[in-house]
């Protein structure tokens, strides 16, 4: 019996094309520590990834970054993806772009664009990036319109525009877009260091879940709604990447391959780079995909429980920012020893006084690597 | 609600067949993929705005000659009940 023989293909690629970004959001995703651009992997080490990837399996490639539109050569990237076989979803601020770009980024083959949004109102969306930014996002819509391709509006949730849910699926109602998701920050990285700042009441999300499911009913056929809760509430934690190293591989703008974009805050891993191995070869054999892979690993009361088919302990990086142990179960979950550290961090904040919670926090910005 | 007889499915923007050359066909759509057996396959490959729904299920009537006509009818109709919630089609 080998390990080989069980294990399922990677569905999806994450290509981190880049770290550079216009845009500073206080929840980035990338990690603190940033690539420039001098060790961005070329133009032709992604087309090897693009074609390994699709003999691998892979489905999907979600080019994002930083600002993936930050690559001149976005559209040779975008041209091989596909001639390789695969879906190609670009996630972007929209930022970096005009018509003529967006036509040629179609002409390319772009499957589905997902454009993001830090709110409804220039204000608070200005406010979370740092940039002027959200009337060119609703420039961006209006030119979307004019081709034929699937367009996902992602606005990223959070206590301070979570009162504005309505006002931004007017937004997506009025666009040509198929899917919304209101995606609640998730607590890594620069979101980590923001988080008393961005965690959204109690009251906030229960409002929030019944005005979403209310406008998932209306608007079934017509529009996806999808909600991502903060786990932080949750009673169990939420199955983290479809499990460590079985569906997803991501890639990092210098070729490392990590089974989840956080997984560089985990002591002790040594992650494979696509310049000496191949894509396969990682997925197959690197040690950093096999530690958390499948139900070895874990502690009580994962162990045992019903769940870890369906959860897989919760998520390997908050484990290790919370209990400080990545082994551990994640201490969001109910049954998780370590569960009264989140309930800390919750009453910390509810115990606040309320002017304090709305008022424009001393936000870390996200720098833009050189 | 099923689909009207008389309009013509047609994938919808940014949903489409894998190539003909990958195994397995899969009906690709903006962050998911769903794996197409026999018929099921037959039935996305005749969305294209070119083909009634009506004209589906006369086609795979004939091609699943054996099944219950009836049954053939309603598992299509619910089929493209399901790929529409899923956001999948356009109806015209």
């Amino acid at each position: 019996m080998t390990m080989t023989a069980e294990l399922p293909n990677p569905l999806a690629l994450i290509a981190e094309l880049t770290h550079r970004c216009p845009l500073h959001c206080v929840y980035c995703s990338n990690p603190l520590e940033m690539q420039s651009r001098v060790n961005e992997l070329s133009t032709e080490i992604w087309f090897r990834v693009f074609k390994e990837a699709s003999e691998a399996g892979v489905l999907q490639a979600d080019f994002t970054g930083g600002e993936p539109l930050a690559r001149t050569d976005i559209i040779d990237l975008i041209r091989a993806a596909r001639a390789a076989g695969l879906y190609v979803n670009l996630i972007t601020s929209g930022l970096p772009m005009d018509e003529a770009k967006l036509a040629a980024l179609v002409e390319a083959g772009l499957d589905h664009i997902q454009l993001s949004f830090q709110g409804a109102r220039e204000e608070i969306a200005n406010e979370i990036s740092g940039t002027r930014s959200h009337e060119h996002k609703l420039r961006v819509l209006k030119w979307l319109k004019q081709h034929r391709i699937a367009v996902t509006l992602n606005f990223v949730i959070h206590r301070r525009n979570i009162d504005q849910l309505e006002e931004m699926l007017a937004i997506a109602e009025s666009s040509s877009a198929t899917r919304v998701e209101f995606a609640n920050v998730q607590y890594y990285g620069w979101a980590f260091a923001n988080h008393e700042n961005l965690l959204p009441t109690r009251e906030q999300l229960n409002h929030s879940v019944e005005f979403l499911k209310r406008a998932q009913e209306r608007l079934k056929g017509n529009l996806r709604i999808e909600f991502v809760v903060p786990d932080y509430y949750a009673k169990y934690p939420k199955p983290c990447m479809g499990g460590w190293g079985h569906k997803l591989m991501l890639i990092t703008p210098s070729g490392d391959a990590l089974p989840c974009h956080a997984a560089q805050v985990i002591p002790g891993l040594r992650f494979e780079n696509v310049k000496d191995r191949s894509l396969r070869d990682i997925w197959e054999q690197s040690a950093a995909f096999q530690k958390f892979r499948g139900e070895t690993w874990m502690q009580e009361p994962c162990k045992t429980c019903d769940r870890r088919e369906q959860d897989f302990g919760g998520c390997r990086c908050q484990a290790l920012l919370l209990a400080g142990d990545a082994a551990a179960t994640d201490p969001v979950c109910s049954l998780a020893p370590l569960r009264p550290k989140v309930d800390a961090i919750l009453a910390r904040m509810i115990s606040a006084p309320r002017a304090e919670i709305f008022v424009k926090p001393n936000w870390l910005y996200r720098p833009n690597p050189s | 609600m099923p689909p009207d007889p008389q309009s013509f499915p047609r994938l919808a923007p940014g949903c489409r067949l894998n190539d003909k050359s990958q195994q397995p066909r899969t009906l690709l759509m903006p962050e998911r993929a769903l794996r197409l057996n026999g018929p099921s396959l037959e039935i996305v490959e005749r969305c294209d705005g070119k083909h009634t729904v009506q004209q589906i299920i006369t086609d795979l009537q004939k091609i699943y000659s054996k099944a219950e006509p009836q049954k053939v009818e309603s598992d299509i109709l619910g089929y493209l009940a399901l790929l529409q919630e899923q956001r999948a089609l356009d109806f015209t």
